[in-house]
């Protein structure tokens, strides 16, 4: 079967992993800009960064037979420096525009302060006057009930979105109820300790059900598993799911998400 | 000759872990009551709640006595 990875850091990854992915069957990624695992000194590193996303790491999926998609911020860990923060945000409107451009994110809260609440109401302006999609980081563990519900509480403040178009990222069992209510796109990260496990997910499908259900694995420089989706759909198997619902979950939901984006081309592989 | 590196504390190495485990038990026992099946009588359920009465007790050698309640001891 084949599925879509939508939020992997490929940049972190090697291509042993993508030819893994690749023989799993995964056809298509989607790469967001985030924390690199150290703080950036220069805007001049974040231009790099972003002709890293936009340039080659497409090339090195593409060596694979995996298309590449890519979202576009400031990430919450390094959002605390307003000023910095928006000399990174001026550079964002030229990539933007690039191919392969899904929209804004990861962009979210990390420790929830007023700063960090201050870059993301920029990223999200910016994102309203482009009309581009939105992907939201929601904190980590002991933060993130209290993260999810104040980037709720910016989003719900702002008439110009749209629900249908954001995808809030991370969700687990004491957020997921809020985002779906509300009528976002609902992530569920398959990430070793700190998030969701592939059991769990199941338990979500099997909650909520499948609608505006995204599953991925978030697999970054930290311990992390680029094989998280294919141990999903597995974990589906094992509970007597159907494939119509694996593959509503790990193909048809992201395709459906991603093509709201403007720059989403994709030609499915079983149609030439 | 250099000093060794600290190791962290029990708590501070193993808290994520903890919280993890305790995680995927709750998610697990919901999805054993989701199954809509009575279980109620079932003698592993019993076992489960004693081991978790063990977990929340002070005694020094929990793992062991967990180790039991799943034991035969003829």
């Amino acid at each position: 079967m084949y599925f879509f990875d939508p939020h992997i850091h490929v940049a972190s990854r090697t291509t042993n992993d993508l030819e893994a992915l690749a023989k799993a069957g995964c056809v298509a990624v989607g790469e967001p800009a985030f924390w690199m695992g150290y703080d950036r000194t220069g805007v001049a590193s974040f231009y790099d960064y972003f002709r890293q996303l936009t340039e080659w790491e497409p090339k090195r999926t593409a060596n694979y037979g995996i298309r590449h998609y890519v979202w576009l911020g400031m990430n919450a860990k390094e959002a605390e420096n307003v000023a910095f923060a928006r000399e990174v945000i001026a550079l964002l409107p030229e990539f933007l525009d690039k191919p392969d451009v899904l929209g804004v994110g990861e962009i979210g809260l990390n420790k929830c302060t007023n700063n960090e609440v201050a870059t993301l109401l920029d990223l999200v302006e910016l994102a309203m006057q482009r009309n581009e999609q939105l992907l939201f980081h929601t904190p980590h563990l002991e933060e993130k009930y209290r993260g999810t519900r104040m980037i709720l509480d910016v989003l719900r403040a702002d008439r110009r979105v749209d629900h249908n178009r954001v995808w809030i990222d991370h969700c687990e069992e004491h957020t997921i109820r809020h985002v779906l209510d509300e009528g976002y796109w609902a992530g569920l990260t398959l990430y070793p300790t700190t998030k969701m496990t592939p059991e769990r997910a199941v338990d979500m499908v099997e909650i909520y059900g499948p609608e505006r259900l995204l599953v991925t694995s978030s697999a970054d420089w930290g311990p992390s598993d680029p094989m998280a989706v294919p141990a999903f759909m597995f974990a589906m198997r094992r509970r007597s799911h159907p494939e119509s619902l694996i593959r509503r979950i790990v193909y048809e939901n992201p395709l459906t998400f991603m093509s709201q984006s403007r720059s989403f081309k994709f030609t499915p592989p079983d149609h030439g | 000759m250099p000093t060794p590196t600290p190791a962290l504390q029990p708590l501070d190495r193993d808290f994520l872990g903890i919280r993890c485990r305790l995680i995927e038990l709750a998610a697990a026992l919901d999805r054993i009551d989701r199954s809509g099946s009575s279980v109620a009588g079932d003698p592993r359920m019993a076992q489960i709640r004693r081991s978790l009465e063990l977990l929340v007790g002070d005694a020094p050698d929990r793992a062991e006595q967990v180790q039991m309640v799943f034991s035969k001891r003829n």
